[in-house]
């Protein structure tokens, strides 16, 4: 069914579709709409889920890891200082390997104060063991939301669906809502490894020693060391899980392509644009301008963050002239995020082989600052001229 | 031979006894019941049983007579203290032989 | 129907193993053991970081029988309420849910959450074992650290603040049932979770925990000193059900007998309190005593 619909609404009805059955949910600008939308739902009887208005975002995701540790399938959402605050238990739900999936609509983090658009939130999650996957437009959203579920609890990690705050939050645009039926087909109740329960008594996630110890079975269990390796092994697997779901996707609901990348004119481009989210889209228009000057450009989006696709990205970046990342983050005291992964990711698998493309990094839209198409495809044209600044360089910034 | 067949991945305990080890091998004195002062050895009945509900570790058996298990008691002297006929007295370790069996 | 137990009708199934880590005589042994009791089998818990993490035991081996969620330190409440919420979508209206938290965990980081849930009224039990103070982390001060307690950062002046009354805080949320408890009465205890996991909504228990390394007492006196915190008309046994306070057990014992303990006993037998002056000490007297007069003129109406 096609309907035209805000992306917070997108994802709303992705939760409601995946027959999500508890929901904490605490107000934060861009994010509230969202789960204002989700107890319409459960008011209306729409959907059946215990609906928790929680105290704080901290609270939110406690609620959130309690409810999935006892077995049921979660939800909640958040933005910046919201995610912040949440921290803690955005570590604690990765570690406890809980299919909790939570939409972060991105938005700029204090201090001091700001509601606007950018990446710094999630970015700043990076490091947490969640998956992170960045949506460009509606239809990814809702996609985006469903797949989330079938990985997460096939992988048992949790996973972070990413949307730009007000450009893709608050604006309006057709996608289609997948029906109930396939979406029940395409994922099906949940099943977790372990759920706490009188009659199989456990005690989950207390504390771990430095080193491994005989458990009551006289078994060798972890220590520390080996379940967090664990997560990390399972989060490299996720990449081909990511595939799968991607297919699997595609098989009931005719629609999806690459899971890690969206490229749009990438194949006989020299130069290639990189982004996360919704900003990939307006540089599609840059590459159109430039591509009728004769230069050679293309646009790649990155859709899953982590785990980070390194092999897929150097493989797509190989033997460019250059490739130019757009970043609406970055890690303070050295450059964006997404430019060091890639660099990292060209490097590992590049380096000595000739095919080495230089890398720029442009950082733009900080705090919901304008990001005007002519000046992103006047930046992209001087990039792909040379060197347009050595540290990072900071477009429409006004000082 | 490492943890990989480990069955679960994430901190998953099972319950069961000493956690904390042998922890007799803590205590410097031990439990030493007189059934000629215990109220349920005198009356051959359950009675009193004060010493059994106020072991923070579950070591006093709520028996005819109450019995200590030295595997785990951690020598607190709740019981002894306080048991109504001044049944129990805590007596130092030392005058034990089989302390050794208790440590570590 | 009321339940009164006594000790040859207490359950006899322990949900506890011997040989954990808690200190020798640890008073939270003991509430916990009897407390668990009370609950049953049919229960799921939920623990902060706390002195009772560290009973539960260290993976892979734990010395509880009941199932068990670890959680953050601040958010036990909204862990107990998500543990509630999957129950409920589930169908399942007859399994307890029960957090159990110190009182740094209760009354400092964790009181947002708790008073989150218990505004929204959801049906948990939740206890507060108040060692009076952050002793799992080595006998810190806390919020429910009594005012003249030497503690590991209040090490010669004592505490110079009174202590927080959490029961009072949480009984301004209107909950259905506020009860304050000792671990030297475990039987009192033991009824009034009997008697009130009927009732609607968050349960709050608060349960005063003797401590042997962090008050400075020889652990065979843990009882004894418990005891005296109430004889002395200093902590009080209460219930409140529906906002109606009453006494219980010695506290209630205490209205008839018209007599209290010196509170000064009940100071000189911990080293915690040894540079509370003589001052301090007459002048905590006179606040029991006028508390006292309250109840008696209350109990008389």
């Amino acid at each position: 069914m096609h309907i035209i619909e805000n992306g917070n609404v997108a994802a709303a009805l992705g939760v409601k579709l995946c027959r999500a059955g508890v929901i904490a949910a605490y107000p934060i600008t861009p994010q509230t709409p969202l789960t204002e939308k989700l107890s319409e739902y459960v008011e209306s009887g729409d959907m059946k889920a215990e609906y928790i208005p929680v105290e704080s975002e901290h609270s939110a995701l406690a609620v959130c890891i309690a409810a999935s540790s006892a077995g049921a399938r979660v939800f909640t959402a958040t933005s910046a200082n919201g995610l912040l605050y949440m921290h803690e238990q955005v570590q604690w739900a990765s570690g406890a390997r809980l299919p909790i999936v939570m939409c972060v609509v991105n938005r700029a983090v204090g201090a001091p104060w700001n509601v606007w658009n950018d990446q710094q939130d999630s970015i700043s999650q990076r490091d947490t063991g969640w998956i992170q996957i960045y949506c460009s437009d509606h239809q990814q959203i809702i996609d985006t939301v469903i797949k989330a579920y079938w990985l997460a609890e096939k992988v048992s990690i949790p996973v972070m669906v990413c949307y730009d705050g007000y450009i893709l939050s608050h604006t309006y645009m057709p996608f289609d809502v997948p029906d109930q039926n396939t979406v029940d087909a395409f994922l099906p109740p949940f099943q977790p490894p372990y759920a706490l329960d009188p009659d199989e008594p456990a005690n989950l996630n207390t504390v771990t020693l430095p080193d491994v110890r005989l458990d009551v079975r006289g078994e060798l269990a972890h220590g520390y060391m080996e379940i967090r390796y664990l997560l990390q092994e399972d989060l490299r697997l996720a990449l081909s899980d990511a595939a799968e779901a991607e297919k699997r996707f595609a098989q009931y609901f005719g629609r999806g392509g690459d899971p890690y990348i969206e490229p749009y004119r990438c194949e006989d481009a020299d130069f290639i644009a990189v982004g996360l989210g919704s900003l990939t889209y307006q540089l599609r228009t840059c590459v159109d301008q430039l591509r009728q000057e004769g230069i050679c450009v293309g646009v790649m989006g990155v859709r899953y963050y982590r785990p980070f696709p390194d092999t897929i990205i150097a493989g797509a970046l190989k033997g460019k002239k250059g490739v130019i990342v757009f970043e609406k983050a970055l890690s303070y005291g050295y450059e964006g995020a997404l430019a060091s992964d890639l660099k990292s990711a060209l490097y590992e698998h590049l380096a000595g082989t000739g095919s080495l493309p230089p890398v720029q990094n442009f950082i733009a839209g900080i705090g919901g600052r304008e990001i005007r198409t002519e000046d992103l495809t006047r930046m992209l044209r001087a990039a792909t001229q040379g060197r347009v600044s050595q540290e990072p360089f900071w477009i429409g910034l006004k000082l | 031979m490492g943890t990989r067949k480990y069955r679960r991945k994430t901190s998953h305990s099972e319950h069961g006894p000493g956690d904390g080890g042998r922890t007799g091998s803590w205590r410097v004195e031990r439990p030493v019941l007189d059934p000629s002062l215990c109220i349920p050895c005198k009356r051959n009945k359950e009675a009193c049983f004060i010493c059994w509900l106020f072991c923070p570790e579950v070591v006093v058996s709520r028996t005819i007579p109450p019995t200590f298990d030295l595997e785990y008691c951690k020598g607190c002297g709740i019981c002894a203290e306080e048991c109504p006929t001044k049944a129990i007295t805590m007596v130092d370790e030392s005058k034990f032989s089989d302390r050794e069996k208790h440590q570590e | 129907m009321q339940v009164k137990t006594n000790i040859l009708r207490l359950p006899t199934q322990e949900f506890v193993h011997p040989g954990t880590r808690a200190c020798t005589g640890c008073g939270l042994a003991i509430a916990y053991r009897i407390g668990l009791k009370a609950l049953g089998k049919d229960t799921i818990l939920v623990v902060p970081p706390s002195c009772l993490t560290v009973l539960q035991g260290l993976f892979p081996v734990a010395s509880t029988k009941l199932p068990c969620l670890n959680v953050t330190f601040a958010s036990t409440a909204a862990a107990a309420s998500g543990v509630l919420a999957t129950l409920k979508v589930r169908g399942n209206d007859h399994t307890t849910v029960a957090a159990w938290a110190g009182d740094g965990g209760t009354g400092d980081i964790g009181l947002q959450a708790l008073s989150g849930a218990a505004e929204r009224g959801d049906n948990f039990i939740y206890f507060c074992y108040d060692n009076e103070g952050y002793m799992n982390t080595g006998v810190q001060r806390s919020g429910t650290t009594p005012i003249g307690a030497i503690t590991a950062n209040t090490p010669f002046k004592g505490k110079m603040q009174q202590k927080k009354d959490v029961p009072a805080i949480m009984a301004a949320h209107k909950l259905s049932y506020v009860a304050a408890c000792s671990a030297a009465y475990p039987l009192d205890l033991y009824d009034k979770i009997k008697n009130c996991l009927h009732l609607p909504g968050t349960k709050y228990f608060h349960i005063h925990i003797p401590c042997p390394p962090g008050w400075g007492y020889d652990p065979r006196h843990g009882i004894k000193i418990g005891r005296l915190a109430v004889e002395t008309g200093y902590y009080d046994l209460y219930e409140i059900v529906n906002g109606q306070f009453r006494l219980t057990a010695a506290s209630e014992k205490l209205l008839e007998k018209r007599k209290l303990t010196p509170v000064r006993e009940y100071f000189h037998a911990q080293s915690r309190f040894k540079v509370l002056t003589d001052e301090q000490i007459s002048d905590i007297q006179s606040h029991i005593d006028a508390k006292w007069a309250n109840y008696y003129k209350k109990d008389e109406c």
